[in-house]
């Protein structure tokens, strides 16, 4: 088991990429801190995880507000006594250009999904630094890295979280602890359900367009849960400030 | 069970460095390898220690830079092990100098090794690959393949070029079920390395130390980069292709 003995904080929980990495960190031995504004699919998450033998626990937080992320940390260092793995997941998703989008929107996402992994990382790194150790792993995206259309906001906030990963890297290596990011391209996800109903699409025909990319098709949760889990395992000791790009080749064309 | 139990792999420049400990994690992981390499005494050292743990591996003598060799080498693995589903495109050399201290014989020989290689094993081992439904290229690329560093022109060229062939093979062969991705390490404490501080005309030590001017605080272990190229290697990457894995203990992060 690769996370045997690890205790590991994961935002954005309950659904999607968040849950998938929940149960395979429990799979590999992780004790595990789902953190997510759903109280009824984070507690099927949990049993799940128990069910299989594993253990994890729920805690109801909001990534945008600093006394819950505060909370977050602090419950899960009250229910398992340690913090070796924050995967900063938590994640929104608005299809709209600046001009069709509203300032909710946009600061909704940049809260979300750049501000809570600040805010997230802010409050379990001092454990980490007092432990000497620790990983955190955080949800970018392709969109992270190039443009995307009608994604605005998000594309923004992406590009935040590749940066922060970098800088956060660049602080506190020496103090043992590696960051990296993720950076998935189109992932069959609940988000992606969302952003097909939004854009007026059909499921049908928004996997359709999916062919167009290196490898014809989209990924599933469980393929990007195993990237989160190579870079949290000590096989990506020597890495650090890195994206890992997962993505069936989207942004290599 | 392994990693890659049931794989075989082909590890270009496998008789040391990353390539060497690739080859015995492959081994470790399941995989039957292929060391191939210029250096016969090497080569014949990996395959006795993979075979000392019980693991399955042949060496074959190979100029990477030549096309007879490349295509008898993918032949031979495929004639020895009974196929091919990893292919790590490792070889690479490095020159220290600026162009005007370049020789034209020297930067050919640094693009003979570093790329043509990378198109000269990919053309041969791809048909084999597609013959099987799919397979898995990694190739060797750098940190420098991604930024400029100083006194190495023909290594920076060739790297370059190693990222962009990685992600255009990926293109080409996707929808083959081939995955095609590079890793980029960043120093890492092999035979090259030492190699580049006595082009340099440094000390080893003061080299090393100026090396481990990274975020992390030390240069890297060639286990760990070999770990990287499992990961990619494994069906755990199965979604994964025309990526370039950065290794580096955060050196280009700042």
């Amino acid at each position: 088991m690769r996370l045997a003995n690890k205790v590991a904080l994961i935002t954005g929980g309950t659904s999607g990429i968040g849950r998938a990495t929940a149960l395979l960190f429990a799979q590999e031995g992780a004790r595990v801190a789902i953190a997510g504004r759903n109280e009824a699919r984070g507690q099927e998450a949990v049993e799940e995880i128990e069910r299989a033998g594993g253990t994890a626990t729920f805690i109801r937080s909001d990534v945008r507000l600093a006394e819950e992320c505060r909370r977050a940390v602090e419950e899960t260092l009250r229910a398992f006594g340690r913090l070796d793995i924050l995967f900063n997941n938590a994640g929104v998703f608005y299809p709209h250009t600046v001009p069709d989008s509203t300032e909710e929107e946009w600061d909704l996402t940049l809260d979300i999904n750049l501000k809570g992994t600040y805010l997230m990382s802010r409050f379990a790194l001092p454990t980490m630094i007092a432990q000497g150790s620790g990983v955190i792993v955080n949800n970018a995206s392709g969109w992270g890295l190039v443009g995307g259309n009608e994604a605005a906001a998000y594309c923004a906030s992406k590009g935040g979280v590749v940066l922060l990963t970098k800088a956060m890297a660049v602080d506190h290596s020496r103090q043992g602890i590696r960051v990296n990011c993720i950076c998935p391209g189109d992932v069959d996800t609940p988000m992606l359900l969302e952003d097909a109903r939004i854009r007026g699409m059909a499921w049908e025909a928004y996997l359709a367009s999916a062919a167009n990319r290196p490898m014809g098709r989209i990924g599933r949760p469980e393929e990007i849960a195993k990237a989160v889990l190579f870079l949290a395992s000590d096989d990506a000791s020597f890495m650090t400030g890195a994206a890992l790009v997962v993505d069936g080749g989207g942004t290599a064309d | 069970m392994g990693a890659l139990t049931g794989k075989r792999a082909l590890i270009t420049g496998g008789a040391s460095g990353i390539g060497r400990a690739t080859a015995l994690l492959f081994a470790r992981e399941g995989a039957a390898v292929s060391i191939v390499d210029l250096d016969a005494g090497g080569g014949q050292a990996v395959v006795q220690a993979i075979q000392g743990d019980g693991g399955r591996a042949i060496y074959v003598r190979c100029d990477v830079s030549q096309p007879a060799d490349c295509e008898r080498a993918v032949r031979q693995t495929v004639g020895e092990l009974g196929g091919l589903d990893v292919l790590f495109n490792n070889a690479g050399i490095v020159r220290r100098a600026s162009v005007l201290e370049t020789s034209v014989e020297e930067w050919e020989r640094v693009m003979a090794v570093n790329v043509r290689s990378v198109f000269l094993m990919s053309k041969y081992a791809i048909p084999v690959m597609i013959e099987a439904g799919g397979g898995a290229i990694i190739n060797t690329a750098s940190g420098w393949g991604l930024v400029g560093g100083r006194q190495a022109a023909a290594y920076c060229a060739s790297k370059g070029a190693v990222v962009q062939l990685t992600r255009a093979l990926a293109l080409d062969h996707g929808a083959q079920g081939i995955r095609v991705n590079c890793i980029c390490p960043g120093d890492t404490d092999t035979p090259m390395l030492r190699d580049e501080a006595h082009q340099l005309g440094q000390a080893n030590e003061r080299f090393l130390a100026e090396a481990a001017q990274r975020p992390l605080g030390r240069i890297g272990a060639p286990e760990e980069i070999a770990q990287a190229v499992l990961y990619l290697a494994s069906d755990a990457a199965s979604f994964v292709t025309g990526t370039v894995l950065v290794v580096d203990g955060g050196g280009l992060a700042g």
